[in-house]
């Protein structure tokens, strides 16, 4: 009796699957384009900005694309990878094999980009990460791109514009160790130093792990060294622990920050102890023009604040896999051919013209670009300072 | 010498924390065998409540209400921020003994254990899903003056959250020791199946035990957002275990033990970035502790065995 109840049970399965997967293939394939962002954990602003920017070119779309002359609908897949290398991974392989997405654009911070572009690079599936800047995310892996500069330009690039701006000549760094990009910009940072003042002229080197609320030992550490300024390449929700305890310990020096500075969150958390500081960066919502000022506008309309970097990068993102999709000429309904395909189009894209500037893939996959050297003003407005091209 | 003196006084704000959260665990695990791991949490909703509880007394704005100065009126949120959280947090810690711990009292001890995990899981989810991932910005309560001892830069800030978690510590103490409900605790402490035959209600003593360690936890999460003023859900779960780290250290149930073993891990810790590079600090310090724990495997304070052991 339960045996045969199992039977039937299972014959009625395997024939619901045999008519899904017919009338499955009867419909128009879908443009799939995965986004795989830290909606929650340590920065949820850097995904929220991501999440506003896609659904913002969705709706700017009007969620289709016409691509050889047929038109076909879009859909974002957006997963939250919880701010975590590993969950980071994971949501890649989801958005591969389950969600059979043909793109996917992120993930944002170093720390989660650097393996999911290994599980991208596998599942040979296009990623274009809009905010990762450490080197490894897209070494040797062909079939992932980025859209921000690099932090061997950027590390140098700080040292350069303090050294010429300041005068000073010895530097203290404080990082997270425990975070592939501050590690590694400190790392880059700490090399352009020693390039132009000597070995031995970061005087500082001093590091915590992620979570850490408490650097009141390292800050010592620093002022107690003779550091002239520090550099800390950390995220929003840290530099305002930094920056204030910092003042509180009788460190009045310069603090200099890197891209990750450039989250809408920053002033909100660290208020005016961080007025007539300096960080790099890759856009400022400064006097825009064009499309970049539909840009800005459009999203302060829509969400209540100016994007910040990792939104108008999205953006860029967003555009430049529409450019290679459309490139494409075609898309077959077969996954494989259109990733391929995609992924040809990307690495061949000459002068894109971005809100965040103009993009040239290298081999490698990332695109050359200046960087801006930013000032927070005394009433809390940012401006640009300076801006540093790469050299030729 | 100076800067001797500015890293002790670093960790003895440092420490502050560790102490008010070990004392917590310590009274849990001394007076019901159970290691609470929500504690790092209820430490977490401790701040957050402090956070909705100043923000909210501070939009009433007292201070043209009744004619106060900005001085006093900061003061005044400040005393009753503390008051207030501690009173809503110990009923969230009540909360947690009655749902999550009683219904396990009989079971195995590691069921409770993970039991404490699944309710620290909850708490952080649960304000994840209310509250949205978005960080906190804590209302600054003290207008910070920064004064120079000596060379070392110390902030009223610290002043206050030093000598707040000393008197708590004391206070507790001093409530274990001389009061009835102190004396049941430690009688519970001491023989936890007789105790109830004696007619003192276990499930009472439960409760208080919770109350006091989750009012302790506000307090801790309150000084916390003055010092360290960004709130994110995750903040007990390191946090936590190195509170109870020291709670282990200081030996079973004892306050003073716990206080002592928090200040002396934050000396630690920030003592081994002092000499060491930074890079070791974690490595370093809970090197330290294990060496500890081999010579005094019961902890500062702990008992060479306790009468009940319901391992």
């Amino acid at each position: 009796m339960k045996t045969k109840k199992i039977f039937r049970l299972t014959l009625l399965l395997v024939i619901a699957t045999l008519i899904c997967t017919a009338c499955g293939q009867a419909a128009q394939p879908t443009i799939k384009i995965g986004v795989n962002a830290p909606l929650t954990g340590d920065i949820p602003k850097v995904g929220e900005g991501s999440k506003f920017a896609a659904e913002m070119w969705l709706e700017e779309i009007g969620g289709e694309l016409e691509v050889g002359g047929q038109t076909y609908p879009v859909e974002l897949v957006i997963e939250d990878n919880e701010s975590k290398a590993e969950s980071a991974a994971s949501v890649n392989q989801k958005l591969i094999t389950q969600d059979e997405v043909l793109a996917i654009v992120g993930p944002q911070s170093s720390k989660q980009a650097v393996p999911a572009g290994g599980a991208a690079n596998d599942g040979q599936t296009p990623m274009v990460s809009p905010w990762s800047t450490n080197p490894n995310t897209t070494l040797n892996r062909p079939w992932v791109f980025r859209t921000p500069f690099l932090d061997s330009f950027q590390g140098p690039a700080v040292a350069k514009f303090v050294t010429e701006e300041f005068g000073f000549t010895k530097a203290g760094v404080l990082y997270d160790i425990a975070s592939d990009y501050p590690k590694g910009l400190a790392d880059y940072f700490k090399q352009g130093w020693e390039d132009i003042h000597g070995e031995g002229s970061v005087v500082a080197f001093e590091s915590f792990t992620t979570g850490d609320t408490d650097f009141s030992a390292q800050i010592t550490k620093i002022k107690e060294s003779g550091a002239e300024f520090f550099f800390t390449p950390q995220y929003y929700n840290e530099v305002a622990l930094i920056v204030q305890q910092a003042r509180e310990l009788g460190f009045n020096q310069p603090i200099v920050g890197s891209d990750s500075w450039g989250s809408a969150e920053l002033l909100n958390l660290c208020g005016e102890d961080c007025y007539g500081l300096f960080y790099s960066s890759h856009y400022l919502a400064e006097n825009p023009t064009g499309e970049a000022k539909e840009f800005i506008e459009g999203y302060e309309e829509k969400y209540g604040y100016v994007p910040d970097d990792v939104g108008a990068l999205t953006w860029d993102t967003m555009h430049i896999i529409e450019r290679a999709i459309n490139e494409c000429g075609e898309i077959t309904g077969d996954i494989e051919a259109d990733r391929t395909c995609v992924r040809d189009a990307l690495a061949n894209i000459k002068n894109f013209e971005g809100v965040t500037g103009t993009m040239t893939f290298t081999e490698e996959g990332d695109p050359i670009k200046c960087a801006l050297i930013i000032k927070i003003g005394d009433d809390g407005s940012k401006s640009v300072y300076e801006q540093t091209c790469p050299e030729e | 010498m100076d800067v001797f003196l500015q890293q002790l006084m670093n960790a003895l704000q440092w420490g502050s924390f560790y102490a008010l959260i070990a004392i917590g665990y310590s009274m849990v695990y001394g007076v019901l065998m159970l290691f609470n791991f929500a504690h790092g949490d209820i430490f977490m909703v401790g701040a957050y409540i402090g956070f909705f509880v100043s923000s909210g007394l501070l939009a009433l704005n007292l201070g043209s209400v009744i004619g106060l100065s900005t001085g006093v009126e900061l003061g005044l949120v400040l005393v009753l921020t503390l008051i207030i959280s501690m009173l809503l947090n110990s009923i969230v810690g009540m909360g947690v003994e009655r749902i999550g711990y009683r219904p396990l009292r009989e079971a195995p001890r590691a069921s409770a254990a993970i039991t404490g995990l699944m309710i620290g899981i909850i708490l952080e989810t649960a304000n994840l899903a209310l509250l949205g991932p978005q960080r906190r910005s804590f209302p600054e309560l003290i207008p910070t003056t920064t004064i120079t001892i000596a060379g070392a830069s110390v902030t009223n800030k610290k002043i206050l959250i030093v000598i707040v978690s000393l008197v708590l510590a004391l206070l507790v103490h001093q409530f274990v020791q001389r009061t009835k409900w102190g004396m049941a605790m430690r009688a519970m402490a001491y023989d936890y199946v007789v105790v109830p035959l004696m007619g003192i209600s276990s499930d009472r003593i439960a409760l208080m035990t919770f109350a006091i360690g989750s009012a302790l936890a506000a307090a801790a999460g309150i000084l916390f957002g003055i010092a360290y003023p960004v709130l994110d859900p995750n903040m007990g779960i390191l946090f936590g275990w190195k509170a109870f780290v020291a709670a282990i250290l200081g030996g079973r149930g004892s306050i003073l033990g716990a206080a002592l073993a928090g200040f002396l891990l934050g000396f630690i810790e920030i003592f081994v970035t002092m000499i060491f590079p930074s890079t070791m600090r974690n490595l370093i310090a809970f090197g330290i502790i294990l060496i500890i724990l081999t010579f005094r495997p019961h902890g500062f304070f702990g008992e060479p065995f306790s009468a009940q052991l319901r391992l």
